[in-house]
C-alpha cells in the first residue's frame, strides 16, 4: 500500500479498519492542533460543496490550512495547462493533494507527478474511495461490518460512490444484492474486480423481492442524462424510489444511506424513520476525512505499515512535542519536513 | 501424429510443399496466426500493400497445432517490439521468423507481455488519456483482454474490439 488514495481497489481489510478506527477515536465536531502547519491543495476541476467543504474542514479541525485552485474558469486550466502540469505544480505548494477530476484514471495519473500523497476525491464515472470510508464507517456504527447483506441500487453502470463501495466490501462477510436496471448494470471492470476477488454478489432488477432480506439499503440516484429520453427516465427511476411505504416491507433495523445529493429518488418521508442514515453519512465525512488527512499528512504515506501508529500513540506524541516545546526544544522537526 | 515441429522453413514439411508461394529475401514470417486472422494481423500493423513491399498470406492452411492457421510472409519489414506486443494479443500462437538472405535468421514465439504501452489507445472517451496529457496509454493484459491501467476499462482481444484501437506510432 503506498502514499496515494486513488481507488478502493487497494484498500485492504486492514487499511479500512484502520482509518475507521482512526476515525472513531477523534471526538467528532472537536479540532486539534495535530497537523499544525499542514496545507492540503484542495483541486477541484467539478463542482462539489459536501466533499470539498468536509475535506476543507478536517484539515482545519486537524489545525492545518487548505489552499484551493478555485473554479476552472478562473484557473490556469482555462489555457490549456494539462492536469500533470497543474498537480506538479500545486503539489510543490501543499503537503497534499485533494483531486477531483471529470476524467476516469485521472488520479491515477496525476500521483506520477506528484511526490505527496494524493486523495481521489473522484475521478468521473471511475472511484470515490473516500466516501466509501465514511460509507463503510457508517454502516459500522449502526450494524457492523461482517454477516450483512447490502443493497445497493441505482445507477451502478456510472456511479463511483456504488464501484468503490462494491469493491471495498469485499473485504468483510457481505452478501451484495446489485439492483438496478439492465441498462445501468456495474460496468465490466468492476464485474471483474469482483469476481476476481470472489465476492458474493447478486444482480436483481427488482428491489422489492430483496428488501426484506435487507441489512443496509444504499441509493444512489439515476441521472436524466443516461437515458435518451424524458418518459423512458421517469419510468425507470420512478421504479427505484423509495419512499417510507416501500420501507413497510423491510426489517426494523435496515438502515438506508445515500452518498447525497439525492433529488427524488428517497421520498422526504423516509428521513423521519429510524430507517434514514443519510445525514449521519454525510456528517461522518469530515471525521473520517480528519483520519484520513492526519495519516496522509502524519507519516511515510497514508497506509504505509510504519505508519501504523495507534491515535492514543498520535497524542502521546503531541503531549510528549508539547512538553518538548515548552522545555524550549524546537519541535518536532520530523514531522515538519513531510 | 506426424512428429514435425509444424513450423515454417523447419525443413521439408506439409506447410512447405502448401506455401511454396514465394520465399522472400529479407523480411518477416508470421506463423501460426489463427486461422482466418491474417488480414487482421496485416489491418492491425497497417500492412496494406501501399507502400509496394511484397506480401504473401496463406490462410486456413493445415496445421498440426491450431488445425487451421495462416501465415504471412512480409518482404523487407522485420517487427518492432511495439508491433509485436500487439501481435501477441490478438495471435498469441504465433511464431515470428526473422529472413535474411533467404535464411532464417531468427525464430522466436511472440510472449504474451504482462503490460502493453503506447500501442493501443484507451477505447473510453472519458479517459485521461484521451486528452493531451503527457502519457502514453498502457494496459495491463488479462487472459482475455487488456486493461486500461488509468481508467480500468477493460478492452477485449476480439479482433473487432482491438483493431480500432491499434496505435502504433
Amino acid at each position: 500500500m503506498g502514499r496515494h488514495l486513488l481507488g478502493a481497489k487497494q484498500l485492504s481489510r486492514a487499511d479500512v479498519e484502520r482509518v475507521l478506527d482512526h476515525a472513531a477515536a477523534l471526538d467528532p465536531g472537536s479540532s486539534t492542533d495535530r497537523r499544525s502547519g499542514a496545507l492540503l491543495g484542495l483541486c477541484f476541476f467539478e463542482p462539489s460543496t459536501r466533499t470539498r467543504l468536509s475535506f476543507e474542514a478536517a484539515v482545519k479541525r486537524l489545525g492545518g490550512d487548505a489552499i484551493d485552485m478555485g473554479a476552472i474558469e478562473a484557473s490556469s486550466v482555462t489555457k490549456g495547462e494539462t492536469l500533470a502540469d497543474t498537480v506538479r505544480v500545486l503539489g510543490g505548494y501543499a503537503d497534499a493533494l485533494v483531486l477531483r477530476h471529470p476524467s476516469q484514471g485521472a488520479a491515477r495519473m496525476a500521483s506520477e507527478f506528484v511526490s505527496v500523497p494524493l486523495i481521489n476525491a473522484g475521478d468521473g464515472a471511475g472511484q470515490h474511495p473516500t466516501q466509501t470510508l465514511l460509507d463503510l464507517y457508517t454502516i459500522r456504527e449502526n450494524v457492523g461490518l461482517d454477516g450483512l447483506n447490502i443493497g445497493i441500487t441505482g445507477d451502478l453502470k456510472y456511479g463511483r460512490t456504488v464501484h468503490s463501495l462494491s469493491l471495498a466490501l469485499t473485504n468483510f462477510d457481505v452478501s451484495q444484492y446489485l439492483i438496478s436496471p439492465e441498462s445501468l448494470r456495474l460496468p465490466r471492470s468492476v464485474r471483474y474486480d469482483l469476481d476476481e476477488a470472489g465476492a458474493s454478489v447478486t444482480e436483481h432488477t427488482d428491489l422489492e423481492s430483496v428488501l426484506p432480506d435487507l441489512d443496509v439499503l444504499y441509493v444512489t440516484r439515476i441521472q436524466r442524462e443516461r437515458f435518451p429520453d424524458e418518459a423512458e427516465y421517469r419510468t425507470v427511476a420512478g421504479e427505484y424510489r423509495i419512499d417510507a411505504a416501500t420501507l413497510e416491507d423491510a426489517s426494523d433495523d435496515l438502515i438506508v444511506m445515500h452518498p447525497l445529493p439525492r433529488v427524488d429518488e428517497i421520498a422526504s418521508d423516509v428521513d423521519e424513520t429510524s430507517h434514514a442514515k443519510y445525514f449521519e453519512q454525510a456528517s461522518n465525512g469530515v471525521t473520517v476525512r480528519m483520519a484520513l488527512l492526519d495519516l496522509a499528512l502524519g507519516g511515510d504515506g497514508i497506509f504505509a505499515e510504519d505508519d501504523a501508529r495507534s491515535l492514543a500513540e498520535w497524542d502521546d506524541e503531541d503531549k510528549r512535542d508539547e512538553r518538548e516545546r515548552n522545555g524550549g526544544n524546537q519541535g518536532d522537526e520530523r514531522e515538519e519536513e513531510r | 501424429m506426424s512428429g514435425r515441429g509444424g513450423d515454417v522453413g523447419n525443413g521439408q514439411s506439409d506447410d512447405d510443399h502448401e506455401l511454396r508461394v514465394t520465399k522472400i529475401r529479407n523480411g518477416t514470417v508470421i506463423d501460426h496466426v489463427s486461422g482466418g486472422l491474417a488480414l487482421t494481423v496485416l489491418g492491425v500493423l497497417g500492412i496494406d500493400g501501399s507502400a509496394g513491399e511484397v506480401v504473401s498470406v496463406g490462410m486456413n492452411v493445415p496445421s498440426d497445432r491450431l488445425g487451421r492457421k495462416d501465415v504471412l510472409k512480409i518482404e523487407k519489414r522485420e517487427l518492432t517490439q511495439n508491433e509485436v506486443d500487439v501481435l501477441s494479443l490478438i495471435a498469441p500462437e504465433a511464431t515470428i521468423n526473422i529472413v535474411r538472405e533467404y535464411e532464417v535468421a531468427g525464430k522466436h514465439r511472440v510472449d504474451r507481455p504482462e503490460e502493453v504501452s503506447g500501442v493501443l489507445s484507451c477505447p473510453n472517451p472519458d479517459c485521461i488519456t484521451a486528452g493531451n496529457e503527457p502519457v502514453a496509454s498502457t494496459f495491463d493484459v488479462l487472459d482475455e483482454g487488456v486493461r486500461c491501467v488509468y481508467c480500468e476499462t477493460i478492452l477485449g482481444t476480439d479482433q473487432a474490439d482491438l483493431i480500432d484501437h491499434v496505435d502504433i506510432g
